[in-house]
């Protein structure tokens, strides 16, 4: 398959990518913060490029980050990929003691396997199903509510690992709240979370980093206009 | 818990608790083997893993860890003097990780249809499962485990799931060895180190444990 090659020459960077993917914007965010030069690919994930299936046999989804021609896929082992190769530019995104990683690893498979879907199943399903999705959602935003009780971020004091792992949920909230009319959760019943999702947004990596909120409202509604809703 | 500084609460048949308990065997570690009643969870268990109430659950010095894969790499990095389990290098240590991920979304699913379910549906399901297989055995090819000449992580998140094909080639009236003969050889070779044959219990009794359970669920 891949073999990998010692190159001494300039380091080549690509993420194939689509603007929506909650999993390509936090390979996004990482590459920014650590101030990696990259090259973005835009994938129509109705028309696959050969270089997108060529990268991603096993899955063929987004995101790929192909290092020196060289692929690595799924969002969480891309994100420790980075973490351990660019180690120190400027600061890690994840902690070096063993059970603080274990806890950003638990929490943020967590956020993938229980927060996503719930919370997206409560934005696309009708009638009993979208309220068990609230039900359940509010459970596992009251677990990250407290995750935050003593923290000003979720990987600590600067953003890191972890926040960019949730990072889908502050980005996408409101625009998502301003197009649908569905808001999950407020200032009064989840302050920490709230101020959480204000903080990060305003993270200067994520702040210039494209789609911005008014993009994604943007888009959101371009979306449910051609549903014809 | 007196005196313990390591304790795994676990339920002997559970393939992701085996992949503990052979991290553990390979670093050499002493622990306390606290066998959980599933049915009836024990308090201790409802403390340390709140939010998802599953076994296994590593607890070092009072502190839980969660989630097999979390707790092998939470094992490799904390007993890091002996016996790596994960790869030196980020791009392999990528693969090892992506592989371990690739067994944790597929493997599971894919083979406990193949035995429970039934006619044309069971059918597809075997098939589906045959392919995963192939592709595990694609990505080991020639090498003796996933990522080299060295045994390790990702050979862990799979190898446990062995001492389970029995019972569903039992129930699915198929021999995976006919199918993935090099796959086969590659847990084979698993089961020579000590750590994994001391850990897998014997295929026979999981099927009749297996068996148990569903006619005592009536099924």
């Amino acid at each position: 398959m891949f073999k990998k090659s010692v190159n001494k020459g300039m380091e080549k960077v690509k993420l194939f990518a689509t603007w929506s993917s909650p999993f390509v914007k936090r390979i996004i965010w990482a590459l920014k913060l650590k101030n990696i030069e990259h090259e973005i690919i835009y994938e129509d994930l109705a028309n696959k490029s050969p270089e997108l299936l060529k990268y991603n046999p096993i899955h063929k989804k987004v995101p790929v980050l192909v290092h020196n021609e060289i692929p690595i896929c799924e969002s969480l082992v891309i994100l420790e990929y980075i973490d351990e190769t660019w180690k120190d530019a400027p600061r890690p995104l994840l902690p070096k003691d063993p059970l603080d990683k274990a806890n950003q690893r638990f929490w943020a498979k967590f956020s993938d396997d229980q927060v996503l879907p719930s919370f997206y199943g409560y934005i696309m399903k009708q009638g009993n199903e979208k309220e068990e999705a609230k039900e359940t959602t509010l459970a596992h935003l009251k677990r990250v509510e407290q995750l935050l009780s003593e923290k000003k971020f979720l990987s600590g004091e600067s953003v890191g690992f972890l926040d960019l792992v949730f990072g889908w949920l502050a980005e996408n909230s409101r625009p998502l709240e301003v197009v649908t009319g569905l808001k999950l959760f407020d200032e009064d019943s989840f302050p920490n979370l709230c101020a959480w999702r204000d903080k990060f947004l305003e993270v200067p990596a994520i702040k210039e980093s494209w789609p911005d909120q008014e993009t994604l409202i943007a888009k959101y509604q371009e979306i449910n206009l051609s549903k014809g809703k | 818990m007196v005196g313990s500084e390591v304790i795994l609460l676990d339920f002997w048949p559970s393939m992701f608790g085996m992949r503990v308990r052979i991290a553990l065997a390979e670093k050499g570690i002493e622990y306390d083997y606290k066998e959980q009643d599933l049915p009836d969870k024990s308090t201790l268990l409802l403390e340390m893993n709140p939010v998802h109430k599953k076994i296994p659950v590593l607890i070092h010095k009072g502190k839980p860890i969660n989630e097999s894969c979390i707790i092998v790499q939470y094992i490799d990095e904390t007993w890091k003097d002996k016996s790596p389990l994960m790869p030196s290098d980020p791009y392999t240590r990528a693969q090892a990780r992506f592989w371990a991920d690739y067994v944790d979304k597929k493997v599971y699913d894919a083979l406990t249809k193949s035995g429970t379910l039934k006619g044309e549906e069971q059918e597809k399901a075997k098939k589906e499962f045959i392919e995963i297989l192939k592709v595990l055995e694609g990505q080991i090819g020639e090498k003796p485990y996933f990522m080299g000449e060295s045994f390790g992580y990702a050979d862990i998140a799979l190898v446990t799931f062995y001492c389970w094909f029995y019972t569903f080639e039992t129930l699915g009236n198929y021999s995976i060895e006919k199918e993935c003969p090099k796959l086969i050889a590659w847990a084979k070779r698993c089961m020579q180190r000590e750590s994994v044959s001391k850990t897998l219990p014997d295929s026979k009794k999981i099927y009749e444990f297996f068996m148990e359970m569903r006619s005592k669920l009536g099924l």
